[in-house]
């Protein structure tokens, strides 16, 4: 098959990543490309290092081997291999959500989307500081902050709760919350890690229209790109523009998501060799 | 007749109860030693024994008859909330009211314990930002009040400095002792954190006890200058430049006990504003976060580090006015005063107090230092008393005696977040 004529420009490149664990190899010189104003999924087996893929690109993990070049609209390439943790979100804006939900359980649903404010609300310590006695331009800052917050709950259906505590929250708004977090960092890039896991068929629907949504982008939004772990191939397969297939740490395969679907590696991964079965993977 | 058997029943139990303690108490309360003329004899107390029997059994009959006949609806929870707040709106500001008032009616003795207790309730502030807030659990918080103190007692015998300029120094030198305990520990967590605070903690007494040469050692430093107003000294003698001569008044020692304890009532409302107030802004935000959830502090790009740091400087530099407060009322310190009873002290008022409340520290401040020192005629009974009291609190109240939640900001009106959901840090 041909490749589209004009290619979007390239946002993500990992070049020969590799992280191993002792004696462990989670993930095996991976090279893939995730282009701006896409959605590209990781798809694989459990334990086929797709989380460690995720947590090398967010800082979590330093790789052992390779290269993670991000290439933000704005210009310039960021090697985020070289920077610590906090600097990939707030510099690079990558945001990235976690397959067990990491909410901050005791403060409200708005209390959330301004903790992920932070570094916009308060630019310094120093800054900081000064606001306990008024200067800074603190409430201005705040006012905007509140007003964004409610953007993006209107958006993810969660406005009438905004002050409820977040643990409280039944599990699939917990979901919707933490992608709503994550997109209050004004990412770049957005790294979901299974939103899909522990959805209804409902549900499930309603995060394709929003993945959707922010992929494009909306209401005076940016569209960001999304790089999607998920499990649940109905997702996958309805909003992906690329795919990306790792087994045992290696890339499979990489295509859009009608050749990944006719791969037969792909198949021989998720269902063992000889099978011929082609719906159950789609 | 279920009535009738039920209170055959019930003093049945009484009486079994009253005969176990009659097998306790027996031996224990019922026999005391004396010196007798050659040897040691022992002195019967039945009436002792009389009176602790029939307390067990008239306080076993009349918690059955409570439980039989109190009212079938108990109070939900949500209305326990509600009067909480109710209540907690009213006692806030009564206790104000009532401690800016005490110089007016209360004599020296209840000034010198209002004193002591304001100091306890603006360490339990200071700690509070670091335990409660940020959830970084420190048992060497001590070590701040000493830094404080000793900051404070040397500037002023050394360089014959004021209290009111070496107050900001002292919080600002213990703001930094902060920082230099928080980066070798930003990367403990939890118990390890509590191990690494409290070496820290005995670390400083130690060098103040051993540094002979600048601190004097055991006997500490005497002659620490008190404060003064606007320049104006509450000496005895009235001379001139004394508030007495000032004023015109008759010099008296109350007059500089109450000025005393204006001063620590300010520092503590001060503490007090001030974690408030950045409770609402981004920082404190951040440190609440930061005690829900690291690894998702990280991940929205906030720094952790400078995070951590700042919420060890601040409770630091609370922690080090308290210390250079302390110096100024005693006008003598030594390493004695800084030891880890101390700490283990404000720690306990913090989380009684309830984890992050602001109003639960000041009452169990209230409670503990007020407590400790009211029931002194009991001697050594008081630890019982006091160690009983903490174990029915962590019966009845395991998160403090304030343990739901106000949220910082709300989009209509604020819901309180009960205890269950709060994460009380990892450190």
């Amino acid at each position: 098959m041909a490749p589209a004529p004009l290619l979007p420009p390239s946002l993500l490149e990992v070049r020969d990543l590799s992280m191993r664990f002792g004696g462990l190899t989670a993930v095996d010189t991976l090279s893939f490309v995730a282009r701006a104003g896409e959605i590209t999924a990781v798809i694989g087996p459990n334990g086929a290092g797709k989380t460690t893929v995720f947590n090398c690109i967010t800082g979590f993990y330093r790789p052992t081997t390779g290269a993670l070049a991000l290439t933000p609209p704005a210009g310039g390439t960021l090697l985020l291999e070289r920077m610590p943790g906090h600097r990939i979100a707030r510099h690079a804006r990558v945001a990235r959500t976690f397959q067990n939900i990491r909410l901050f359980a005791g403060m409200t649903v708005l209390e959330n989307l301004l903790v992920a404010q932070h570094n916009t609300l308060m630019p310094s310590v120093v800054n900081g500081l000064l606001a306990v006695i008024g200067l800074g331009g603190h409430a201005r800052a705040e006012r905007a902050a509140i007003d964004r917050a409610c953007f993006w709950l209107e958006a993810v259906n969660l406005l009438a709760r905004a002050d409820d505590p977040a643990g409280a929250l039944p599990y699939g708004a917990q979901r919707r919350l933490e992608i709503a977090r994550a997109m209050c960092t004004s990412p770049v890039l957005l790294c979901l890690d299974e939103p899909a896991a522990g959805l209804n068929p409902r549900e499930s629907d309603e995060l394709s229209v929003l993945l959707r949504r922010i992929r494009d982008g909306a209401a005076g939004e940016a569209g960001c790109s999304i790089l999607l772990i998920e499990h649940d191939m109905g997702v996958v397969m309805r909003i992906s523009d690329h795919i990306v297939v790792l087994d045992h740490g290696r890339k499979i395969s990489d295509g859009t998501p009608a050749e990944v679907r006719a791969d037969p590696t792909v198949i021989a991964a998720y269902l063992g060799e000889g099978d011929e079965a082609e719906e159950s993977v789609a | 007749m279920p009535a009738r058997s039920g209170v055959v029943a019930a003093l049945r139990d009484a009486f079994l109860s009253a005969l176990v303690a009659l097998g306790l108490f027996g031996a224990m309360i019922g026999l005391k030693t004396a010196v007798g003329p050659t040897s040691l004899v022992l002195v019967p107390r039945p009436w002792a024994v009389a009176i602790t029997v029939g307390v067990v059994f008239a306080g076993r009959l009349g918690l059955l008859a409570w439980r039989a006949w109190r009212p079938a609806g108990t109070p939900s929870p949500r209305q326990v909330v509600a009067f909480g707040r109710r209540a907690g709106h009213s006692v806030a500001p009564l206790l104000l009211i009532f401690a800016l008032t005490l110089p007016a009616y209360a004599g020296r003795y209840w000034l010198d314990l209002g004193i002591l207790v304001l100091t306890y309730i603006m360490l339990g502030w200071g700690l509070n930002i670091v335990v409660g807030l940020a959830g970084l659990l420190d048992l060497g918080y001590v070590a701040f009040y000493a830094v404080g103190a000793y900051s404070y007692a040397l500037l002023a015998t050394n360089f014959d400095l004021g209290f009111w300029t070496c107050l900001p120094l002292a919080g600002l030198l213990a703001a930094c002792w902060g920082i230099m305990l928080g980066f070798p520990v930003l990367r403990l967590r939890g118990d390890y954190l509590a191990i690494v605070t409290l070496a820290f903690g005995e670390i400083i007494r130690i060098v103040l006890l051993n540094w002979v040469s600048l601190t004097n050692g055991p006997n500490g430093i005497s002659g620490i200058p008190r404060p003064t107003l606007f320049g104006l000294t509450f000496s005895m003698d009235g001379g001139p430049g004394s508030v007495a001569d000032f004023f015109g008044v008759e010099p008296a020692i109350t007059q500089r006990v109450a000025f005393l304890y204006y001063v620590i009532l300010g520092l503590a409302l001060l503490t007090n504003w001030v974690s408030l107030r950045l409770r609402r802004l981004p920082l404190g935000r951040a440190w609440e976060a930061l005690r829900e959830d690291e690894v998702a502090c990280r991940a929205l790009g906030i720094n952790v580090t400078t995070t951590k740091l700042t919420a060890f400087a601040m409770g630091a530099c609370f922690g080090g006015f308290a210390g250079a407060f302390f110096a100024t009322r005693q006008a003598f310190i030594s390493p004695e005063s800084f030891n880890f009873m101390e700490s283990a002290i404000v720690l306990a008022i913090v989380v009684l107090g309830g984890l992050g409340s602001q109003l639960g520290v000041a009452l169990a401040a209230v409670v503990m230092i007020g407590g400790t020192e009211i029931f002194r005629d009991f001697a050594e009974y008081r630890m019982l008393i006091f160690g009983g009291a903490l174990v029915v609190m962590m019966i009845l109240r395991p998160r403090g005696l304030v343990s739901s939640r106000t949220p910082s900001v709300s989009l209509g009106a604020h819901k309180q977040i009960s205890a269950e959901l709060i994460a009380q840090g990892r450190g």
